[in-house]
């Protein structure tokens, strides 16, 4: 089972160019910052550990902003940061709406349409409005509370997605013949339908990061962060000392960068997991 | 629960199941007023044979406990299918077994095949350990002319229909459960295939005592491996009996319709002429009793409108509905 | 090619007056470097007013070859012949523009469900007019549009199928719209693809009796695809069987019944249960499973076909 699996993820990386793009894209993000303790003094993204201002050069690969810091070491301590926001938004969003899209498709009934309503009813409401009551709410944002405030708006989408799927596939014959063998309902949902769910999930968990990270970002950009040093933050304060109106483009122009390429990686690899997940289109290519 | 009812293996009495109808107040009878039983003391192949809207899945699905009749009662062995306890569906779930339509259906693509059979052996405590649960499966598999080696450790895409419905097969004989209900298992399988699947189950009946309820669309099939046979048109029984004796000389109108449509695969037994289409009958709104088959019956009669035709006695193991043959 | 299989090709090979005449039809999917044949080689022709059998289990390339002469194949396919021709157009040769205009008015087309003929959205009377405005002009379309109701009578049809949408239909019902439809514009060749495979016993033998009549009525050919060996010894003239991908036997439909040579045909009729009489079930599991055992490309060598009697080919060692 594991190596039908993992044959189907080999195949899709061998035949998906998209998949294989994305991938390099988000490891070319991050795995210079996992690594960067290693090879660049991060002590450089504190306020005053270098000149004011200072274009790109040998000393400062990428110059040095308006309270002293380096600008690289911003960005490679900040990545992390902003990455684990989004595990944490994601991994709690992609496992909520997993859970109760199961549930929801599995058992039907009031539950499911509890659960649908409110899906449906959250869907319309913008996040971002529960989502600046939240983090005004609290003195000190650390980097989970950041991640498990911006589940919110994360959890809704895989919910509607995985219970449709589960409705279409919990009558199928396989289901029927579980039951017969006298199989309980759990462990239909986690043994018989689960592991079909897989690929969707994984691309409901990309997509689910991307809107985790988003919404964090959104919040930074705000300066609802915190004092947590995060892409989002280091966006916030070259805003805020007017970075762009005095030519200090090595200051805003790399975290934006470096954005672009996660949300890129990450639309890639999802747009090609839900081309794994399509059983149509996997029937097609073998 | 009567002493006649405990000897049968199944009785099924006056089975009814509605369901409600989409933006409609009345409710429509998939399967109306079915009865008939299976003895307890030999194993029987019972066909169920009928059209599709002939109520004979809607019949499989009750008989397996996935829905209740909405009125009539199921005994097997004389425990009343709809009031099972806990441990009564459990000693059910392992004396009824189901064998479905679509085999690429009935196996989950992530599990190699062997799968279902692992589940049933655990579930059923069929096996003590892996060994014997090893022995169990390739015993069973060459039971339905599987050769293990060539069906263990394959994905359900990786063999044909033929194949994964004998291993559903299999999987149903492991489990040896006294009845089998057996919904269309041959329709999906392609035809130089269908009679190996038909043949194992008649050596179900014959050599291992498990009895079957066959549902079919295919009369020819029918008469090959049933005992008995019912013949159900919009949910209501037109003809039963034995099944050579009901296809053979079939009494009904509607049976004989039926089975005059079937191809004979001859060129010189040409179909004669046109089939005519009867033109629908008109019914007063408020009747509700009346016989089902009166809109396409060539022999309709103002009492057809009028009630319902009781079963009655054409041969000597063959009843009809229909008053053709009342005696006035 | 061998010489064999080249006398073989001359021999099955189309005569003068068919109505379409097939040579060497090669259809694969996939890449060129990962091509699967679907046909190959397929070779035959079909006669004036004379209906064509062809038989085949899933995956046996019928309906790739029928969609290859429809030329609807989709587009991973890649398709070739030496020969494909309707009367004396050639269809490998013909354009989009061609196509268009040959299908339905000289090449028909009735599928197993009315999937992708009958438009939903659109009432039955509706898309007769559409495909009349596509195909005729002037004297001739209003010639046509006042036959139309004659042509459902044909397929008995009431008139008031007219203005009823197809999901108002029964199955029955749409498979007569379609037949309409097919013989509406009076085409040289219908390709009908398991028409009646959705209906029930009852209702097939009527769709089909009103299919052959209609034909009839027309003077068309017709290529019948199907699984059911019993429906083509009612309906076919003549009874191509496939097998992975390519002939194993043609001949005339009583030849074939009479004396099937190819072990494949020999066991497609040995496993039909029979509905007159019980028969021996283990004896027809037997010739089933001797096939089942040996159900690839390699049980059956890829012999050339060869006349084993008038008419009669068989992909066979003499």
């Amino acid at each position: 089972m594991i190596g039908n699996l993992a044959f189907r993820v080999w195949r899709a990386l061998t035949y998906s160019v998209p998949l294989t793009i994305g991938c390099l894209l988000l490891a070319a993000v991050v795995i210079p910052s996992v690594l960067s303790p290693l090879f660049y003094d991060l002590g450089l993204a504190r306020i005053a550990s270098s000149g004011l201002n200072l274009p790109p050069s040998w000393e400062h690969p990428l110059g040095t902003q308006s309270e002293g810091r380096d600008v690289l070491a911003l960005i490679l301590a900040g990545t992390p940061a902003t990455l684990i926001i989004g595990l944490i938004g994601g991994g709690i969003g992609v496992l909520v709406g997993t859970f109760l899209g199961m549930v929801s498709g599995y058992f039907g009934g009031r539950l499911d349409t509890a659960i649908r309503n409110t899906v449906d009813v959250g869907m319309t409401i913008p996040p971002f409005a529960i989502l600046i009551m939240i983090a005004a709410s609290f003195k000190v944002v650390t980097l989970p509370l950041m991640g498990a405030a911006v589940a919110i708006s994360a959890w809704m989408y895989p919910t509607r997605v995985i219970r449709s799927q589960v409705l279409s596939i919990r009558t199928r014959g396989y289901v029927r013949m579980a039951k017969l063998s006298g199989i309980g309902d759990l462990r239909i949902i986690f043994g018989e339908l689960l592991p079909n769910l897989i690929p969707l999930i994984t691309a409901g968990a990309v997509n689910a990061i991307a809107v985790s990270i988003l919404a964090s970002i959104g919040l930074e950009v705000l300066g609802l962060g915190g004092q947590n040093l995060t892409l989002g933050t280091t966006i916030y304060f070259a805003i805020y000392y007017a970075s762009m109106w005095r030519g200090l483009w090595w200051w805003w122009l790399p975290p934006v960068l470096v954005l672009v390429a996660i949300f890129l990686g990450l639309f890639l690899v999802s747009t090609a997991l839900d081309e794994v997940a399509n059983p149509k289109l996997r029937r097609a290519s073998s | 629960m009567t002493n006649d009812q405990e000897r049968k293996l199944l009785d099924a009495r006056n089975l009814t199941r509605r369901f409600a109808q989409k933006g409609r107040r009345e409710t429509v009878a998939a399967v109306d007023d079915v009865s008939f039983s299976l003895p307890g003391e030999r194993a029987i192949i019972l066909a169920v044979a009928g059209e599709s809207g002939s109520g004979k899945s809607t019949l499989a699905s009750m008989l397996l406990g996935f829905l209740p009749p909405s009125e009539g009662t199921i005994a097997f062995s004389g425990m009343d299918v709809s009031h099972l306890t806990r441990t009564q569906r459990a000693q059910y779930r392992h004396m009824v077994q189901g064998i479905f339509q679509d085999p690429f259906d009935a196996f989950n693509p992530f599990y190699p095949v062997e799968h279902a059979l692992h589940l049933a052996i655990e579930k059923f405590s069929l096996a003590k350990n892996r060994q014997e649960a090893a022995s169990l499966i390739d015993k069973n598999l060459r039971a339905v002319r599987l050769k293990p080696e060539a069906t263990l450790g394959r994905y359900p895409h990786q063999l044909s229909g033929g194949q994964l419905q004998r291993v559903m097969i299999a999987r149903a004989l492991m489990i040896h459960p006294r009845l089998i209900i057996a919904d269309e298992p041959v329709s999906m399988i392609d035809a130089s295939l269908r009679a190996i699947v038909l043949e194992i189950m008649a050596s179900l009946r014959d050599e291992h005592g498990i009895s079957q309820v066959y549902i079919t669309h295919d009369l020819s099939s029918a008469l090959q491996i049933s005992d008995q046979i019912l013949v159900l048109y919009r949910g209501t029984v037109v003809e039963s009996g034995n099944a050579a004796a009901v296809i053979e000389t079939p009494k009904h109108p509607y049976t004989q319709l039926l089975i005059s449509s079937i191809p004979v695969p001859d060129p010189d037994e040409k179909w004669g002429a046109e089939l005519e289409e009867t033109q629908p009958a008109a019914l007063e709104p408020t009747q509700t009793e009346f016989c089902k088959f009166i809109d396409r019956c060539p022999h309709r009669m103002p009492m057809c409108a009028q009630r319902r035709p009781a079963a009655i006695p054409v041969g000597p193991d063959q009843l009809a509905a229909c008053f053709l043959y009342e005696k006035s | 090619m061998s010489a064999a299989q080249l006398h073989a090709a001359t021999a099955v090979a189309p005569q003068a007056g068919d109505v379409l005449s097939i040579e060497n039809l090669r259809v694969s999917y996939g890449s060129r470097f990962n091509a699967v044949p679907a046909v190959r080689n397929a070779t035959f022709s079909v006669a004036r007013d004379e209906v064509f059998g062809l038989v085949g289990e899933s995956g046996s390339g019928k309906s790739t070859l029928s969609m290859a002469i429809l030329r609807l194949l989709p587009a991973q396919a890649h398709c070739e012949a030496d020969r494909m021709r309707l009367g004396d157009t050639d269809l490998m040769a013909a354009g989009p523009a061609a196509l268009r205009q040959l299908r339905w008015t000289r090449l028909s087309y009735i599928p197993q469900g009315s999937m992708g003929v009958l438009n939903p959205v659109m009432r039955v009377r509706e898309q007769f007019l559409d495909t009349i405005a596509d195909h005729t002009q002037g004297a001739q379309r209003r010639e046509i549009e006042g036959r139309i109701e004659t042509v459902l009578a044909g397929v008995n049809l009431r008139p008031a199928v007219l203005d009823q949408f197809p999901h108002e239909l029964s199955g029955g019902m749409k498979q007569r719209v379609c037949i309409a439809l097919a013989i509406l514009l009076e085409p040289e060749l219908i390709i009908a693809d398991e028409p009646t495979s959705a209906l029930d016993v009852v209702s097939q033998r009527q769709v089909l009796e009103t299919l052959s009549s209609a034909r009839r009525r027309i003077g068309a050919s017709m290529i019948m695809i199907g699984h059911d060996m019993a429906l083509q010894a009612q309906l076919a003239d003549r009874i191509g069987i496939m097998f992975a991908g390519r002939f194993v036997e043609i001949g005339p439909t009583r030849a074939i019944f009479e004396a099937p040579r190819h072990p494949y045909t020999q066991r497609l009729i040995g496993a039909i249960p029979s509905i007159r009489r019980r028969q021996d079930i283990g004896e027809l599991a037997r010739r089933g499973l001797e096939h089942a055992d040996g159900a690839t490309a390699s049980a059956h060598p890829d012999l050339p076909l060869r006349e084993v009697s008038a008419g009669h080919f068989a992909a066979i060692e003499l």
